[in-house]
């Protein structure tokens, strides 16, 4: 689309007002003094009372006591789909398919808890209710008629966006637990591919950024995709085929996650690419838990980051990031203050500032 | 200056083209490259003035300033056609020629005009990228708006570069 250092010149003509809004809605995030406060609070309403001087103020200011984390998490996400929603009218295209695809991620983890919810035969309402808003679609209620995943891809997904995801998934086995998490890996490693070979078409500031961005994405999965099939069924070459053909660990740190057989061959073959090294030596062995928290910590580093650079993208998929771990903070806040656990307030907090 | 023979020859068309032709371009060029250079500065920063001014309604007067430092290259660009359309006189041919004085006159101000329209336009540019920055900037930290518009300033003035040497140039043209 655009040569870089030039997108300057033609950027404002479609997105430079949409630009402008989203660096607004960076601005209304919490700040750490926000942090400390949120981390005084004594009750759930304390928590409301510190929030309503904030961007969250208005969702919240009419629910009633007592409240709880469940409420005032779903209010926090209703403030990010709401702004996220007057981004995505605003939108022209390309910027309108950019948005699109920051939802495709939690389409996927909405039909994953659907389908597996069905399986264990939970009511289907209360799993619409558990679903994200921002990868809502219409057919989504009918998923729960599928029995496997040839009929899934038939009768539901076929009219959504992420059909063209699903040629490497559909097989007439059943679906269970260990088959819906492949899926899920699978469907997020082709839509991972096909947003990273968009950004790259896209080109400018904007392929920079988000090709490095996902990459991180890409690679952190692969990780996670590692540790978490460590002694389970799951053969080499199977767990080698859900990684994502790019990031810096493909192809080479790749072969070598696929033959890993405990963490701590994970951190040695880690060791060797300084981005993950750096997070892994914030570790001390045998503490797995805190991986993912090291992780985010990296990601929302390089979300900021990413607006120090004007006219380009990836500060609408950094602000919907930025957003999610804010709203992951207030969950975890209110959850220790919910359960009187405030000495572990600090533990699960990612400051984005 | 000697004439070709051959009537289709380049060295024919830059003599026997009225000089009157050359310095209407010319004229055009610093008036209508100078506009367009301004209204791209304008809505480069406007756009994004618009859309950070909705969280934070303080920057907008503030940052009207870069959208007048873009107004500014339009009207370096109307001042200089106007110096230039002042040089025009009316000359005769003599023997069917233009006189060389008059070529002259008509070269002047058509290269007065190019330097002039794309000397502005580029500053249009540069003023509007940075007024855009700026604006942005200015609803993050308030305090970065008065070290911007510094910026702004040494942008704005490689307009005027253009301008005075548009000027001096013109200068030379004299039609006799």
């Amino acid at each position: 689309m655009s040569m870089y250092g030039f997108e300057a010149m033609s950027f404002n003509i479609k997105d430079g007002f949409l630009e402008a809004i989203v660096r607004g809605y960076k601005a209304g995030l919490l700040s750490a003094i926000d942090y400390n406060n949120l981390c005084q609070c004594e009750t759930l309403d304390d928590i409301k009372l510190q929030l309503s001087g904030t961007d969250y103020g208005n969702f919240l200011a009419n629910e009633p006591s007592p409240l709880h984390t469940a409420t005032i998490v779903e209010k926090c996400t209703q403030s990010l789909v709401s702004e996220f929603s007057y981004m995505r009218t605003q939108a022209s295209e390309p910027l309108a398919t950019f948005l699109d695809y920051v939802t495709y991620g939690h389409m996927i983890d909405n039909i994953v808890l659907i389908v597996s919810g069905t399986l264990h035969e939970r009511d289907v309402q209360e799993l619409l209710d558990k679903c994200h808003p921002l990868g809502m679609f219409d057919s989504i209620a009918t998923l729960a008629v599928a029995s496997n995943m040839r009929e899934l891809y038939r009768l539901v997904l076929v009219d959504t966006p992420l059909a063209p995801y699903f040629a490497e998934c559909v097989t007439s086995e059943d679906l269970d637990d260990m088959n819906i998490e492949i899926m899920r890996n699978t469907l997020y490693k082709a839509y991972l591919e096909d947003f990273y070979n968009f950004c790259k078409k896209l080109g400018g500031a904007t392929a920079t950024i988000m090709c490095d961005l996902l990459a991180y994405e890409a690679d952190r999965r692969a990780i996670n995709i590692t540790i978490n099939s460590i002694g389970t069924e799951l053969t080499r070459d199977d767990r080698r085929k859900l990684f994502s053909h790019f990031g810096l660990l493909y192809p080479y740190g790749h072969e070598e996650l696929a033959v890993c057989e405990d963490f701590d061959q994970v951190r040695a073959a880690m060791e060797k690419y300084p981005p993950y090294q750096s997070i892994f030596s914030k570790l001390q062995f045998g503490e797995s838990q805190i991986l993912d928290k090291a992780f985010y910590e990296a990601e929302v580093k390089a979300c900021v980051l990413g607006y120090e650079q004007q006219f380009h993208y990836a500060v609408f998929f950094a602000y919907v990031r930025l957003k999610e771990q804010e709203i992951r903070n207030i969950m975890w806040i209110s959850e220790c203050v919910a359960q009187n656990q405030k000495a572990r307030i600090h533990d699960g907090i990612v400051f984005i500032f | 200056m000697g004439y070709s023979p051959d009537p289709g020859s380049w060295r024919n068309a830059l003599t026997y083209i009225s000089p009157y032709a050359f310095s209407a371009v010319g004229i055009g060029i610093a008036i209508g490259i100078s506009v367009l250079g301004a209204s791209w500065g304008i809505f480069i920063t406007g756009s994004s003035l618009v859309g950070a001014a909705i969280k934070v309604p303080r920057i907008t007067s503030k940052n009207l300033i870069s959208v007048i430092f873009c107004e500014a290259v339009a009207i370096y660009g109307v001042i200089v056609a106007i110096i230039l359309q002042t040089k025009l006189e009316s000359v005769r041919m003599v023997d069917d020629r233009w006189t060389p004085d008059a070529l002259r006159a008509g070269y002047s101000i058509f290269a007065s005009g190019l330097i002039v329209g794309f000397a502005n336009l580029v500053c249009g540019l540069c003023v509007g990228i940075i007024g855009s920055s700026c604006a942005l900037s200015d609803a993050q930290n308030s305090t970065l708006f008065v070290k911007i518009l510094v910026i702004e300033i040494f942008g704005s003035a490689l307009g005027l570069f253009g301008v005075i040497v548009g000027i001096i140039m013109s200068s030379q043209a004299i039609f006799v």
